[in-house]
């Protein structure tokens, strides 16, 4: 089968590539791009470990396909910080202990910036909603809900 | 060895304090790399083929299809995986559980696998392979299976551990008995019995990470093997066993692991990728799907419990009795045992008996989930502790306490106890600001104890001192949840030097000496040993080399604070020398600096939790709501209380999903009917309170700092903690696992209709 060769945005680099037409996002991302910060845990849009924003929008990457991409700007983690400057709610990830194993915290890290470009003052509970498309196995989601709580706080500062 | 694992109450400066762990950045970067995340040159993708049916024959398996296929390069079949168990059940077992011989035993069970140039032809290959079944009848409910007139799973079993051999074939693999005094006469001196059953159904552990690895078979006989698991050195044994290598030959390395919780303690897939490799001669990615992770790894037992608890009108327990049958999948397990040691641990009594059945089912082989076996037998004792004080007219927790186990206490199992934690949680949450809190219309509060064993185990571990004075610490217990934070805590606290001069990694099985898995909470417990241990082998040489640089006895030497310094008047002059000015005079003192330790971890201190859970019940579905949720738990020291508290928390996640939502479901057919996310739904974010955490420390006198494992205890009080809440919510008695809406909704009418 032909591939489609496609020309996107990805972190603010140009990136063209070539897929399949039924090849997703995510899987270009991971086995063409070599970004595997996304991950799949389910394939199925249900735990969001390979979130990434679409056109400011958020989205799985499992449920987008790449040949979608064409002429779009898709941001992943491994565009989140600047250089060796990490973004407020990776640090803050850091100093709560948000992640135990960390296979969950791009995908939440990613959610959690578009979570805060849109609503920067969330309450608790809009926190917890927001971040609902996200499965953690390990926090128990405590740690998680005060990160965001604290880098909100400090973004708002900045 | 020379080492003293003795406690010695000695004053913390790094351990205790909270700094940033050491695989942190990769982590939120993205740069950690997990089972999936890791490639070679030249890699093919893997596929297994998973049966169908619960129970069938393998007639006849047509591979020749898939293998004229283009891009395919290897198909393997059990075949390619002779059987060199050599009389070895357990591994034969583990070998018929990754490709069925002769039948399929379940609804997910591997038969054949393909190795292909990409995803896509390898999913065309498996389409292609030709499997003849002969279907046979199936059971899939644990009761069910323990009768007489159940289809056999495996006509060889006849129960072992009765008085006398059966003559007759059955699923019921074994029996076991625990306990002491005689409950007959016990339950003769009650005023008050409570006798009930319950049913907990099967979950899932539900790590976020399916299952990944990359074998590379070589042509000269060895292999490396990169791995997501809890345990490298284990999976190098039995993949070597199984392929017929000497285990040298493989070197397995462990990803970064994204979550196990149990679930990666077993192989399933790993010998069948090195299978494939080892055809095709070239490396084999092989991943899970989600519907693979629920059909075919895990899950934990489904049982069915009965409880029979006795107590004089003071409220002292007289006699407890159990009866556990858990389901332990296809194979024979021992996770019945693990409940009849556990059921009545956190108490003090004359008089108690348990006796647990390993019942065969035609689902997958039961794996280890997180204190296995522990929660569904709590969640059936404390339901009946919590009935029986309302029946004496005590408080709850007051009557706990009067029956808990203490220091001296002959405890359910067998051994006496040394200095416990569960009468300090107790009173720790009898005083709690949670126990006083108000309740709204519909909610209840419940609260529920639990215990856990802890395991020690065999550890090795390296510590080697670099030129510039820093230190890289080589541990092999796989790292689930921030033990290199935890251990370079241990290192710096020992040696006297800052935890940012430590880097703490996790080798792989080439590089250090074999290691026990990360299991039975042991990973900071036992490798803390093994590190306190390798560094004090370290500050010998340190000393030595120190005396050398000042041409004195080495006797005369001491380390203090992470220097060397001369002892006596007569080397009044001579200062101190750091770590870092020893490290880098050590090329001209006899060389590099190490130290190195392999010991058995024993004496892993016992733990118990108490939990306090607040519940709003809609009278109308039967939903719930989680309003406030405490964890008190014993942690002997907590050596980086920020990620104790993280244990504690997930742990009761976990529970509180099992309790009120997760369950496999199971239809007629005998397949699963919810093997994805979407359908086996664990906790989310909006479904959650924070969850409140109290660290108490009760130090182990087996551990130089007194540490005790923390990972484990803190799923098995949530079951009885929501039910007991649920009780005092709804005013009923839930006895069935998970609590789903439909469930609680039911028992609601069905005592509206008897008080009508």
């Amino acid at each position: 089968m032909a591939g489609v060769a496609v020309s996107t945005t990805i972190n603010g680099d140009t990136v063209e590539f070539l897929c399949q037409a039924d090849e997703t996002l995510l899987d270009v991302l991971r086995d063409r791009l070599g970004l595997t910060g996304a991950k799949e845990g389910c394939g199925t849009g249900d735990c969001g470990a390979c979130s990434v924003i679409l056109d400011d929008r958020l989205v799985c990457s499992c449920l987008v396909l790449g040949a979608e991409t064409e002429g779009r700007r898709v941001e992943t983690i491994e565009g989140m910080a600047h250089g060796d400057r990490l973004h407020p709610l990776q640090q803050k990830f850091l100093e709560h202990a948000a992640l135990q194993c960390g296979i969950c915290t791009p995908g939440f890290l990613i959610a959690a910036k578009d979570l805060l470009a849109k609503n920067p003052d969330p309450t608790e509970e809009e926190i917890r909603f927001g971040l609902a498309g996200n499965l953690c196995r390990c926090t128990g989601y405590d740690k998680i809900v005060r990160a965001v709580q604290d880098a909100a706080i400090v973004m708002k500062g900045a | 060895m020379n080492f003293d694992p003795r406690f010695s109450g000695r004053k913390f400066t790094s351990v205790g304090t909270r700094p940033i762990r050491p695989d942190g950045i990769d982590k939120v970067t993205g740069r950690a790399r997990y089972g999936a995340d890791f490639n070679m040159a030249g890699q093919l993708v893997g596929r297994i083929l998973r049966s169908p049916h619960a129970h069938a024959r393998i007639v006849k398996i047509d591979t020749s299809k898939a293998e004229k296929l283009a891009g395919v390069k290897a198909v393997i079949t059990a075949a390619d995986l002779p059987d060199l168990t050599d009389g070895d059940a357990a591994m034969y077992d583990v070998l018929d559980n990754c490709m069925a011989r002769t039948k399929a035993l379940y609804d997910g069970h591997a038969v054949a696998a393909v190795a292909a140039v990409d995803a896509r032809t390898a999913r065309q290959a498996l389409k292609l392979i030709e499997v003849e079944y002969e279907l046979l009848p199936h059971v899939t409910d644990v009761d069910e299976a323990a009768k007489h007139t159940a289809p056999l799973i495996n006509d060889t079993i006849f129960t072992e551990g009765l008085e006398e051999k059966p003559v007759k074939p059955s699923n019921v693999t074994k029996r076991s008995q625990f306990g002491h005094g005689d409950v007959h006469q016990g339950f003769g001196h009650a005023d008050f019995i409570v006798e009930r059953s319950f049913k907990t159904e099967q979950t899932h552990q539900g790590y976020i990470e399916p299952h990944a690895c990359v074998a590379n078979f070589s042509s000269d006989g060895t292999a490396d093997l990169w791995v997501c698991t809890q345990g490298h050195f284990v999976y190098r044994q039995h993949c070597a066993q199984l392929l017929g290598m000497e285990a040298s030959k493989l070197r397995v390395t462990s990803s970064e692991i994204g979550g196990g919780f149990g679930g990666k303690t077993h192989v399933w897939a790993e010998p069948v990728a090195l299978a494939l490799s080892r055809k095709a001669g070239r490396p084999v990615k092989l991943v899970m799907t989600r519907d693979e992770v629920f059909r075919a790894s895990g899950p934990t037992s489904a049982t069915s419990i009965d409880v029979k608890i006795g107590a004089r009108k003071d409220g002292t327990i007289t006699a407890a009795e159990a009866t556990l049958r858990y389901s332990c999948g296809p194979y024979a397990g021992s996770w019945a045992e693990i409940g009849a040691m556990t059921a009545f641990a956190c108490y003090k009594l004359d008089n108690v008996k348990t006796v647990g059945y390993e019942v065969l089912v035609n689902r997958p082989k039961t794996a280890a989930y997180r204190a296995p076996s522990a929660p569904m037998a709590a969640f059936a004792v404390e339901s009946a502790v919590d009935e029986l004080a309302k029946k004496i007219g005590m408080d709850p927790v007051d009557f706990r306490i009067r029956n808990a186990a203490q220091e001296g206490t002959r405890s359910s199992y067998g051994p006496v106890y040394g200095p416990i934690g569960i009468g300090p949680t107790l009173e720790a949450v009898k005083s709690h600001p949670h126990m006083k809190a108000p309740l709204g219309k519909n909610q209840g509060r419940g609260m529920a104890c639990g215990f856990w064993f802890n395991f020690g185990g065999q550890t090795c571990t390296d510590l080697n001192i670099g030129m510039d004075g820093s230190v890289s610490l080589a541990v092999g217990t796989v790292d689930v949840g921030g033990s290199r934070a935890s251990l370079s805590l241990v290192a710096a606290e020992e040696l006297g030097i800052d935890y940012a001069q430590v880097k703490a990694i996790v080798a792989d099985t080439s590089s250090l000496g074999y290691n026990d898995m990360t299991d039975g909470s042991r990973g900071t417990f036992s490798s803390s040993m093994a590190t306190i241990s390798a560094a004090r082998n370290a500050i010998k040489i340190l000393r030595e080399r120190a005396a050398q640089m000042w041409d004195i006895a080495v006797d005369d030497v001491v380390w203090e604070k992470g220097h060397a310094i001369a002892k006596g008047e007569k080397h009044g002059n001579l200062g101190k020398l750091s770590l870092k000015e020893i490290a880098v005079e050590s090329g001209k003192t006899g060389g590099p600096i190490a130290g190195h330790s392999e010991l058995v971890a024993d004496g892993a201190g016992v733990s118990f939790a108490t939990h306090i859970c607040d519940i709003e019940v809609d009278p109308e579905t039967g939903a719930t709501r989680v309003l406030r949720y405490t964890v008190v738990q014993d942690a002997g020291k907590a050596v980086h209380p920020t990620y104790v508290e993280g244990q504690y928390q997930g742990g009761a996640a976990q529970g509180i999903g099992w309790a009120l939502n997760e369950e496999y479901i199971y239809g007629k057919d005998g397949r699963l009917q919810n093997p994805g996310f979407l359908d086996y739904r664990i906790p989310v974010c909006s479904d959650l309170p924070m969850i409140d955490t109290q660290i108490l420390e009760i130090p182990n006198p087996n551990h130089p700092y007194g540490v005790r494992g923390v990972g484990e205890t803190s799923i098995v009080p949530p079951l009885a903690a929501i039910a007991n809440a649920v009780s005092n919510a709804a005013g009923v008695r839930m006895t069935h696992i998970p609590m789903s809406p439909p469930r609680i909704l039911a028992a609601i009418e069905a005592v509206r209709e008897w008080s009508k």
